[in-house]
């Protein structure tokens, strides 16, 4: 009998579960119905209850691991180790978990306790006598495609790759102890600081509206968060109005911010400079508006407005309300 | 203070001729030029800025290609006092499982307060290596910092993490592992001063026998085809008033079925 394939899931900061865990479980659904395999979700967390439940709407069954130490610690060695342990019980031959911030660390640690192969940032894997994964290299300029040597290892899915289905049955959860105390060592959290100016996950976003030195400064970020509110968006940024200090990291697209995959792009003042487009070329659709007419990103937008920003912005939020009546 | 920078040097994104060789589906080093990893100069900057403010110094650790040392001494000329570079020709095309445990073995010979990692590469750019290091090494793991903080009396470090929310302060014993974001701050350019000294500083160059512990395991994964991903179809140009550039726009927006 041929081992099953894992979903780690991802717990969110309020112990829901995270929505690339149900693009990851949908994933690993349609991989293990080609390979006959069973897919069976895990989650490690104080009180794992409800993010289980969750994920069994979208995988057969669902080990739900209670460990108290992640609610005051940070989680990723945690749930790595945990998973580690349960994995040598278990016997699963591949776990499939998010290419963001908790899934890589976690991959991480799991690989390092079992020795397994990692293929990363993962934008489809399909099943031909083992996973066979397409990854996007070097920014988006091409797409490698590799499988595991042996039968086993671990795979990080980006987000947005996959569109989150339920399944046709809901699964059921189980309770599964660990028993072993922790062995490496656990880092506290001291604090949680909310910040004032959080703003929608980015790399989730279904549409971006983005800013780039072209809005001129803080202020001028204003249209792009009316039109981002319009459009049902998140808000995006370049490198340069990021370290110009005009809207927070956590929004920053490009080389050392986000990669992302949106199905509407829509940049505003922004050049497309490789570090920028490395971070957001495989959007679907991307549409710019800038005054250069020779600006880079016009050879690679679907749709280019050469125009000021502050112009067009606005006729395009009033022509959305037009149409919205 | 002492601290330990992981460095990796990786194609120049801005130079577009990364390709991968089609014999053996590896980086074709020769067709473009490598940097200093971008995430990596952020971890940098951060260390030299806490031995400036704690004393101390700052060693690079890279695994890399027998080229690397013309890229590491970019990394010497903004600050660093030293490098040490692992290079073996059976380390070409190695995968995560290796990677984790020769940077492991290497640094089990080292000292070090803190060791700091780019956030990921700009190449593969897995962000896995970090992780699986300080789980070798049983090392405190402190990822996607905005802040690091040491503790020199408490030998103790706090790092602000950023969270989907806000920010996580971490608190953990040194010696412990951080994973370095761009929100730590801009990397300085090497001054004059800083490339003419890097040239004398000391980089030493270790081959995979050199290094105890440390071996070039049967790679767990293999490369089956490397493709450039579909060109996108042909720029749609609008010129003209700003109103009827807008319903341009959402009327292909609409089309789309965005809207």
């Amino acid at each position: 009998m041929p081992g099953p394939i894992w979903v780690h899931g991802e717990l969110t900061p309020d112990g829901s579960l995270a929505k690339i865990s149900t693009e990851v479980a949908t994933l690993a659904r349609d991989v293990g119905a080609t390979s006959k395999r069973d897919v069976v979700g895990v989650i490690v967390g104080s009180d794992p209850k409800g993010a289980a439940t969750e994920l069994a709407r979208y995988v057969p069954r669902v080990l739900a691991i209670t460990e108290p130490a992640t609610a005051d610690h940070a989680a990723a060695t945690i749930v790595g180790e945990r998973l580690a342990e349960l994995i040598e019980r278990e016997q699963p031959d591949y776990v499939f978990t998010g290419a963001g911030p908790e899934g890589r660390d976690v991959a991480g640690v799991v690989g390092a306790l079992t020795g397994w192969g990692v293929l990363v940032n993962a934008i489809a894997v399909r099943w031909e006598d083992g996973p066979v994964v397409d990854m996007s290299v070097f920014g988006g300029k091409l797409t490698t495609t590799s499988r595991f040597a042996g039968e086993r290892g671990i795979v990080t899915v980006r987000p947005n790759v996959v569109t989150a289905e339920p399944a046709s049955a809901t699964g059921k959860v189980e309770a599964a102890a660990v028993s072993g105390a922790l062995k490496l060592p656990l880092v506290k959290v001291v604090d949680r600081i909310a910040a004032d100016d959080v703003a929608a996950p980015i790399e989730e976003a279904r549409i971006i509206v983005s800013g780039g030195r072209g809005v001129g400064g803080p202020d001028g970020f204003g249209v792009v968060q009316e039109l981002a509110a319009a459009l049902g968006g998140a808000v995006g940024a370049t490198r340069a109005a990021v370290d110009a200090g005009w809207i927070p990291y956590a929004q920053q697209i490009g080389q050392t911010g986000k990669i992302v995959k949106p199905a509407l792009y829509l940049a505003l003042g922004i050049s497309g400079a490789i570090q920028h487009k490395v971070g957001m070329q495989t959007a679907d659709t991307i549409v710019a508006v800038n005054r250069d007419p020779d600006a880079p990103i016009a050879e690679f937008a679907d749709l280019f407005v050469v125009g000021d920003l502050f112009e067009v912005a606005p006729a395009i939020l009033a022509e959305l309300r037009a149409r919205a009546g | 203070m002492r601290i330990v920078v992981l460095v990796k040097p990786v194609p120049d994104t801005a130079s577009s001729g990364e390709r991968l060789r089609p014999d053996d589906w590896r980086l074709d080093r020769a067709a473009v030029p490598a940097v200093v990893n971008a995430n990596d100069e952020y971890a940098l900057e951060a260390a030299l800025k806490l031995t400036e403010a704690h004393g101390g110094e700052v060693v690079l650790l890279s695994m890399a290609p027998p080229s690397a040392p013309e890229t590491m001494r970019k990394a010497l000329a903004m600050g660093a006092a030293s490098g040490m570079l692992v290079t073996d020709p059976a380390l070409g095309g190695a995968d995560v499982p290796t990677t984790v445990g020769v940077l492991s073995a290497a640094l089990r010979d080292m000292e070090y307060d803190l060791l700091l990692a780019g956030a990921d590469t700009s190449d593969g750019g897995g962000g896995v290596v970090p992780a699986g290091v300080a789980a070798q090494l049983g090392l405190p793991y402190l990822s996607y910092a905005a802040k690091i903080e040491p503790d020199e009396a408490a030998r103790t470090v706090r790092v602000r993490r950023i969270s989907p929310t806000g920010f996580d302060v971490l608190e953990a014993p040194m010696p412990a592992l951080v994973v370095c974001t761009q929100a730590l701050g801009e990397p300085r350019y090497p001054s004059l001063k800083g490339i003419m000294s890097a040239r004398g500083k000391e980089l030493t160059t270790k081959a995979l026998g050199d290094v105890a512990g440390a071996e070039a395991g049967a790679p767990t994964t293999a490369v089956l085809a490397a493709t450039a991903p579909p060109p996108r179809a042909a720029t749609r140009v609008i010129r003209g008033p700003a109103d009827e550039a807008a319903r341009e726009v959402v009327a292909f927006l609409v089309e789309r079925r965005i809207v």
